[in-house]
């Protein structure tokens, strides 16, 4: 990219760059379902690194980076630290990237055996004992959620980069986004378990506006009471191995969802 | 480079772009004969069918989801019909349906991308959709739309475009009114306009010579273009259905290649995907989509992969027009979902996911839990056949300038739009990074 018609030249605009690692490539394909602001992203930012898009490559350094993915063999391990020394700002998107994704489930389990599980010659695989979130590895400057994240949320953090602000994205639970979406409340009115209570808002609140309880996605909000949710969805008649798996999926490997499978009898 | 180098020489790419997922390709001349040929995955794995079992029956659609991002509702759909089939539960009418739908919703998202931002780039020489977007303005918002337009039919039947949430064993959890349904009606009538000039648009892309002999391996259904169901057919005489996958596929494991390839046993590589499915189903597509193939002067059949935009195109024609027939003949089913109740048994089914047939299988235990699945994406099955497509035409172009080459085995590999995300949990990986 040299020069662009309308927009600033390229060496002026700043470099973005999307890296993955271990992932699904959702949340990149997010930015790609900017429709509508797509070719306009392109002319505010050189889009300089973003292989699932483009086979052209700008060199760093970046002035922001999209991470999306975990960390699960030895040279993922190295490479974010690469990543991290080419990138002013770095940005994890989605839960692979901000929590170890669904992947992480191996973390509770003997990976040598989840290796030969799925693989015949096991003696193959270069893998980690754990999928690990990318801050456990280099700071990060700020965590998208979300599995997949949020559109208009990625381009509200983008927006916010180029203009050197804070992102505006709330650390409350979905159960906000439900009243103000004028949804009725699953759990009170079906008697349907939702993690909404604990899970931080973002998607927009879409399950319960099908009639489905939340499943956690976006991972705990900011200060979850997941013992007093715990307790709610017992009344509802859920069993301890239903609260157990609730609180393991996209965001099995963080503290809360940890103490939250606590006294759930694994 | 003289021609004499040019007869024995290597071809690298380390980190193939426009692709989904992590992958590379390497292919070695020696003396005017391709003597390698390996499409190299360091993809990480991610241990799906591992760690699927114990999990409830019913969370299977929402976690093999997340196997792809780009085509998640082919996940939930081979997931809830082979579990459907497992529970002896059929379900049909509406809800068959608004699946179909869904389905359609995400074929022309997928498609739509991989056309326009992903494929049509090789075709007129620039590195992204976004450069070609300067010379060719119109073709990418063309697409751009295309690919909204099935992403509103994900959004409006899934809740969102990555990872709907509305599928579930049995049904959804909520279905559409009539009146919801029907901006989408408006919406599809301009987006099939719009197909039927990316038709056109792709059609007169200058296409280079490959000659294959493909097997092709579609679903088949006796009066529909395949999604949800049909039996399994191939081109050189194959017809089993999807509870009899494991006996007639299998994955091996090869001595020099990074990756398992699936093979039809007695038969060898095999081809799936919008190809496949044209092939051994043309007379299914709709009037209107025939008509748009032959008007471009493709035929019933297409052997030259390098064509396949072309068919992808047609494609999302059918889906637009499928969709559209869909919405005018839905009316809302009384319930959002049949009942369902565990016991212990096994179930099966293929799906054709924009990139081809999606296999699942599942045996569950009597209180609903997964004692074992196993998943074949269409990126693992078409990879035997990939690397033959290199080397089929590295050695029919042996004499090209680097640069070309390079790019032409690039723009092999993304004929057959790899989902090397979906392929890595099945994949066997022994990268020498040195070569990539």
């Amino acid at each position: 990219m040299n020069t662009n018609v309308k927009g600033r030249s390229a060496a002026k605009r700043p470099k973005l760059a999307v890296w993955k690692f271990a992932s699904c490539d959702g949340c990149q394909l997010s930015l790609l379902d900017c429709e509508d602001e797509l070719l306009n992203i392109a002319k505010r930012v050189n889009i300089a690194y973003f292989l699932e898009a483009s086979r052209a490559v700008v060199h760093g350094p970046y002035d922001l980076s999209l991470v999306e993915g975990s960390v699960t063999t030895p040279d993922d391990a190295e490479r974010i630290r690469a990543v991290r020394r080419v990138s002013k700002f770095l940005v994890t998107i989605g839960a692979c990237a901000t929590a170890g994704g669904i992947q992480a489930l191996r973390n509770f389990k003997d990976v040598k055996e989840f290796t030969s599980l799925v693989y015949a010659r096991p003696e193959y695989i270069h893998t980690l004992e754990k999928s690990t979130p990318i801050s456990a590895h280099v700071p990060v400057d700020f965590e998208l959620r979300g599995c997949p994240i949020n559109k208009r949320q990625l381009l509200e953090v983008l927006g916010a980069f180029l203009h050197r602000r804070k992102p505006q994205v709330p650390a409350y639970s979905v159960c906000l986004e439900c009243k103000r979406r004028g949804t009725v409340c699953v759990m009170v009115a079906r008697g349907t378990p939702c993690l909404g209570p604990v899970t931080q808002a973002g998607c927009g609140a879409i399950c319960p506006a099908y009639t489905r309880g939340c499943y956690g996605c976006f991972g705990p909000m900011e200060t979850p009471n997941t013992a007093s949710l715990s307790d709610g969805w017992r009344r509802l008649g859920a069993s301890e191995e239903a609260l157990y798996r609730a609180y393991s999926s996209f965001h099995a490997f963080t503290q809360v969802s940890g103490t939250a499978r606590e006294g759930h009898g694994k | 480079m003289g021609n004499s180098d040019r007869r024995s020489r290597t071809v690298k790419v380390g980190y193939l772009a426009r692709v989904e997922g992590e992958g590379g390709l390497y292919v070695k001349v020696q003396g005017g004969e391709v003597v390698d040929v390996r499409l190299d995955i360091f993809e990480p794995p991610r241990f799906f069918e591992a760690f699927l079992r114990g999990r409830d029956f019913r969370e299977a659609p929402d976690i093999t989801a997340r196997i792809c991002g780009i085509c998640p509702v082919a996940y939930q759909m081979s997931a809830v019909h082979a579990l459907e089939r497992a529970l002896g539960v059929n379900v049909d009418g509406q809800l068959r349906n608004l699946r179909r739908l869904l389905y359609c919703g995400e074929w022309i998202e997928s498609h739509a991308l991989h056309v326009t931002l992903l494929h049509a780039p090789d075709f007129l020489g620039y590195a992204d959709g976004i450069q070609m977007a300067r010379e060719h303005r119109d073709a990418v918002e063309r697409g751009l739309q295309l690919k909204k337009a099935g992403n509103e039919i994900m959004t409006l039947i899934g809740g969102r475009e990555v990872h709907p949430i509305n599928v579930r064993v049995g049904g959804f959890y909520r279905v559409p009114t009539r009146d919801e349904l029907r901006p989408l009606e408006e919406r599809l009538k301009v987006a099939r306009d719009t197909a039927l000039e990316m038709v056109r648009w792709t059609a007169a892309f200058t296409f280079p010579e490959l000659e294959t002999d493909y097997e092709f391996v579609a679903l088949r259904h006796p009066n529909e273009y395949p999604f949800n169901d049909g039996r399994i057919v191939s081109s050189k005489g194959l017809n089993v259905t999807a509870a009899e996958f494991e006996e007639y596929f299998e994955e091996q494991h090869v001595a020099h290649s990074n990756a398992l390839h699936a093979i039809l046993k007695g038969h060898g590589a095999y081809l799936v995907g919008p190809l496949a499915r044209y092939n051994l189903n043309f007379d299914r597509l709709s009037p209107l989509a025939q008509e748009a193939a032959r008007s471009t002067g493709l035929g019933a059949t297409c052997l030259n992969p390098f064509r396949s935009v072309i068919v992808r195109a047609v494609e999302i024609l059918y889906a637009c027009d499928e969709a559209l027939r869909l919405i005018a003949a839905y009316e809302a089913p009384d319930f959002p979902a049949v009942e369902l109740s565990p016991r212990a048994a096994a179930g099966a089914a293929c799906t054709e996911a924009p990139r081809g047939m999606l296999y699942h299988g599942y045996r569950i235990a009597a209180d609903g839990s997964i004692l074992s699945a196993k998943i074949v994406p269409p990126t693992s099955q078409n990879q035997k056949t990939m690397e033959a497509d290199l080397r089929a035409f590295v050695q029919s172009h042996i004499d090209l300038p680097k640069r070309e080459m390079r790019l032409s085995c690039e723009q092999v590999v993304r004929n057959h739009d790899p989902c090397i995300s979906c392929a890595t949990h099945f994949l066997r990986l022994d990268l020498d990074r040195s070569e990539a």
